[in-house]
């Protein structure tokens, strides 16, 4: 046994989720209300546990990892997990499915997702991914009643666990050559040997492969765009943040630590799926008229900038990636914020029409999404733009200019799908009218594009904040 | 005067906060006291403008002439990794602060009668936009550059998008993707040398002042320059870079024009001789032939092209490419005279080609037309437009006694020594600037009176002349003593060429 302390915030979320179980299932008609907000509150303090436990060490004989690394991640998918089950709660109202296993299931997914980040060897690793990725199947298809959900979380059901599949195959590879499961005894088996086993190299591309899934990089990415349009549009919006940083987390500790010694070879993989992704992102994008679709592709491009730090590897590389992944977060959380407000007496719509001159029946949500898809799509003045830059520049260490270019000139073509919205928003004819957002949504997005400016972000906050993400990107090493 | 005071911030983000407060107050008004808002919100905006251009006469009083190093300098953390906020002007750019305050009043005032619909609107992104040009001149940061730089796009984007002409969302698009594609190169050069700053010093930088004492080495400097070159040659826009200019001057609104041509296509000439000039010599001297060629192609080739045009916006537009090609000529010419004059031309053309916009603006108000083939005779109806057409469209020409002249003959002497023959291209340009420039003045002004529609003309109102007479002074007093300007400017730009000749010569040597 080891410390209890370092995995506080899972335990906080594992014991609320049975016990949040019980009170849903007897607590009558507040039930679900009450559940939401325990959810909401174990969220947020299994987002600041690991920081504020500060516990750095080993636990279950390696099995679970906790370092500055595993908790900055915690603190980010925790927080947009919170987020995410905040801005859930009208659409459920509003679609009469508000059901309190939901918050559940986001705690359980949120439980698998801190074990991920936190895996010190390959079977925590993958208990941690599946457990994650069933909820996220339950919760695909939780408007059971929709055809079109329905089919979203069989879809995603099927390809996942394909996806399991080929990643179990690469960790039984790695076994088979290694004798080892922990990540440290992998890293040390590798280091110093000269010829890596073709085995071996085939286990890695496998995993990477399986990940890859997860995060919906091309060429592994075909379920997006269906299963984000099909989903409730908040459950698509928790797909799109923080599964997507687990999992990228989780690359991130794989690369550095246990795979260290095969960077050669991690890194052409790394390279492929980023140019992949980046290109059928920007181009797929081009024709959608489904938000939601759009949104699909737009997750796929920016996993593709997410990996061009990654592939470039080292501290700098991993530092890149968490500032562009925080300030993806921070972007995506505001934009499904937004998107949930596109509500017309008849219903939710999420066709990019329906924005059709929004900016003359609600200015408030108009500037709001202009400065959202501006952000995204890269466009200076906005922390959107400052993520590409931060994730770019270390792919230089690596002598990776040519991907960088390749980065930025597809970025131009995803822009224009994204100026596509904006011209939609100010450009064209009033289609229709949305009912008045509930206040959390147009809380969210509010803060959500004023964190997005820049000249607001002053050094009390930039400073500490990239400390943290320093010394987390240092803790790997 | 401005010890201790934070004044570059303060003039560049004055419009912003009025933007701001526009804002709110739209938000907070009563459904029926929204137009009350409306209405006032030009006068808002002109009050915020005025500021500005107060401001900035004050900085440019205060400035101190006799040093080439930056003045008025901030520096504040930012975001780290070397980011920092960082502010400052010298001879070259506080010249241009000036010209944009001196130009948004006039946009404003001009916009608050001709524009109809979504005042508000238009107000705060024309308030967006002043912030973002004064601050593309202040910043001394790159990133700080690029966000001001790239940032221009988005008010531009909604100014040509919502208040633009029939092919509107077509020209926005075209302006916006073009322009991003040659800055998203100009960007990668930016993380490269970013990068690079963080192998020779301690650590990674942006500051502009310190790339630019780096001596980049040489095999980079060729890409570093293409890229820059990429986004700077499109702004300007040089030949055959050119295209998406007259699709956006002809749909935007008169005041987008103007500005448009006074200030965004002079951030492209002053990038030159901010980074290209400073950072990349060796690969500058190299190019310098390419810029030549490429700078007499748009001189005579866009001369011709805009006398063809129909369309009077078209031909202004057309013939902005070609004064801008007189700017790259001089800049490239690597010699004082050449950079002086490039810097007093993209002055004298933020000047002209603005008053020429506003020009056409005004009987476009009028008829709803730019055809030229629509007017002709409207000397008689107009008399006073037709006195300050004239001096504009002399400006235009280049005729001596306007500032026209000093900046084509300034640029073309640097041009001179470098290469004859280049003046020489040049010079026909300015023959043909006379052939398209009087003959529009002669079609639209003069002849006989054969369309009746235009008898319903009246001539220009107070408003008008408001805007139009301090163009009308600045265009003479520059044409008659240009040293109002060259003094400001001579310090800077003679201890930027000391610096080039000094790089290329511990190359050399």
């Amino acid at each position: 046994m080891g410390n209890m302390t370092l995995m506080g915030g899972e335990i906080v979320l594992a014991l609320g989720a049975v016990l949040l179980l019980l009170v849903g299932v007897f607590g009558g008609k507040n039930g679900v209300s009450i559940v939401r907000y325990i959810s909401i509150t174990a969220l947020l303090v299994f987002a600041f546990s690991g920081f504020v436990l500060n516990g750095k060490g080993e636990a279950f004989g390696g099995a679970f990892i906790s370092d500055g690394f595993s908790h900055y991640v915690k603190a980010l998918v925790g927080l947009t997990a919170a987020a995410s089950l905040w801005f859930s709660r009208s659409w459920f109202k509003a679609e009469k499915l508000d059901q309190f296993e939901y918050s559940i299931l986001m705690l359980f997914s949120v439980l698998g997702m801190g074990i991920m980040v936190s895996s010190g060897n390959l079977l925590t690793m993958y208990i941690g991914l599946e457990m994650q990725a069933l909820s996220l199947y339950v919760m695909a298809a939780f408007n059971r009643d929709s055809l079109r959900a329905s089919e979203a979380g069989l879809k995603y059901f099927v390809l996942g666990a394909l996806s399991s599949g080929i990643l179990l195959y690469g960790l039984s590879l790695i076994y088979g050559f290694t004798g080892v499961l922990s990540f440290d005894k992998i890293g040390a088996a590798l280091s110093g040997v000269d010829h890596i086993n073709a085995g071996l190299v085939a286990g890695l591309v496998f995993v990477l492969a399986g990940l890859a899934f997860k995060i919906s990089a091309a060429p592994f990415h075909m379920w997006t765009p269906d299963v984000y349009e099909g989903a409730p549009t908040p459950v698509t919006g928790f797909f799109a943040g923080a599964p997507k940083l687990a999992a990228l987390a989780l690359i991130a500790r794989l690369i550095t630590g246990p795979f260290a010694g095969m960077a050669h070879d991690w890194q052409q993989v790394l390279i492929v799926l980023a140019v992949l992704s980046m290109v059928i992102g920007a181009f797929g994008a081009l024709t959608q008229t489904n938000i939601k679709r759009l949104m699909g592709y737009s997750s796929i491009a920016n996993m593709g900038y997410a990996l061009v730090p990654l592939a470039a590897g080292g501290a700098a590389g991993v530092g890149g990636m968490l500032i562009f992944m925080s300030i993806y977060l921070v972007t995506i959380v505001g934009l499904f914020a937004a998107i949930l407000q596109m509500r017309t007496r008849d219903g939710a719509v999420e066709g990019i029409a329906d924005l059709a001159g929004l900016s003359k029946s609600n200015l408030p949500l108009s500037l709001i999404l202009t400065a959202l898809m501006f952000s995204i799509a890269g466009i200076p003045f906005f922390m959107g733009f400052f993520g590409k830059w931060f994730a770019f520049a270390p792919a230089f260490n690596a002598g990776l200019s040519w991907l960088v270019v390749v980065a930025l000139l597809s970025s131009v073509v995803a822009a224009f799908y994204y100026l596509r919205v904006i011209k939609v928003i100010w450009f064209d004819e009033k289609a229709r009218d949305f009912i008045k957002a509930p206040t959390s949504l147009a809380i969210l997005s509010t803060l959500s594009a004023l964190l997005l400016f820049p000249v607001l972000l002053l050094p009390m906050v930039t400073v500490p904040v990239r400390a943290l993400i320093e010394a987390a990107a240092a803790s790997l090493f | 005067m401005f010890e201790g005071l934070p004044i570059l911030s303060i003039i560049t983000f004055i419009p912003a906060l009025a933007a701001v407060f526009l804002m709110l107050m739209a938000k907070i008004s009563k459904p029926e006291g929204r137009a009350q808002v409306e209405k006032n919100a030009s006068l808002v905006a002109l009050v915020a403008s005025l500021a500005v251009l107060l401001l900035s006469l004050l900085l440019v009083f205060s400035f101190d002439k006799t040093t080439a190093d930056y003045q008025f300098t901030e520096n504040y953390q930012w975001l780290g990794g070397g980011i920092n906020y960082r502010m400052g002007v010298d001879g070259i750019s506080v010249l241009f602060v000036l010209l944009t305050a001196f130009l948004t009043p006039l946009c404003i005032l001009y916009s608050a009668k001709s524009v109809k619909d979504r005042i508000l609107e238009y107000m705060v992104a024309f308030l967006i936009l002043e912030t973002l040009s004064i601050g593309v001149f202040c910043a001394l940061d790159l990133v700080l550059f690029y966000l001001f730089f790239e940032g221009v796009l988005l008010p531009m984007f909604i100014i040509i998008g919502v208040w633009g002409g029939p092919d509107r969302v077509y020209a926005a698009y075209k302006f916006f993707l073009y322009t991003l594609l040659g800055s998203v190169l100009m960007l990668a050069a930016m993380l490269w040398m970013y990068w690079y700053s963080g192998q020779l010093l301690d650590h990674p930088t942006t500051s502009i002042i310190a790339l630019a004492k780096l001596d980049m080495p040489v095999h980079a400097q060729t890409w570093l320059w293409l890229a820059f070159f990429a986004s700077f040659a499109v702004k300007v826009p040089m030949w055959p870079f050119h295209t998406w200019l007259p699709d956006a001057h002809v749909q935007a609104p008169t005041a987008g024009s103007v500005i448009l041509a006074g200030i965004l296509l002079k951030l492209g000439g002053y990038g030159f001789l901010r980074f290209s000039l400073p950072m990349f010599p060796q690969a500058s001297v190299h190019f310098a032939p390419l810029i030549f060629w490429l700078s007499v192609i748009a001189i005579i080739y866009t001369s011709l092209v805009a006398w063809r045009q129909t369309d009077m916006k078209k031909l202004i537009a057309y013939s902005s490419v070609a004064h801008m090609g007189f700017v790259t000529m001089g800049t490239f010419a690597l010699n004082i005279q050449g950079a002086q004059g490039a810097v007093f031309q993209m002055i004298s053309h933020g000047i002209v080609s603005g008053a020429l916009f506003f020009a056409v603006g005004i009987i476009y108000d009028r008829m709803h037309t730019r055809e030229i083939a629509f007017y002709g005779g409207i000397v008689k109806y107009m008399p006073i437009y037709a006195v300050v057409f004239m001096v504009f469209t002399m400006a235009n020409v280049g005729v001596p006694g306007t500032s026209g002249f000093i900046g084509e003959v300034t640029t073309m002497l640097g041009a001179y020594q470098v290469n004859p023959w280049i003046a020489f291209g040049a010079a026909f340009g300015m023959i043909f600037s006379a052939v398209y420039a009087l003959n529009l003045y002669r079609e639209v002004v003069f002849g006989e009176v054969k369309n009746e529609k235009l008898n319903t003309l009246k001539d220009m109102s107070a408003r008008e002349l408001i805007i139009m007479v301090p163009l009308v002074i600045m265009t003479i007093v520059l044409g008659v003593y240009p040293s109002l300007v060259t003094d400001i400017t001579s310090t800077s730009v003679g201890a930027l060429l000391t610096d080039i000749t000094a790089k290329l010569a511990a190359v050399a040597g």
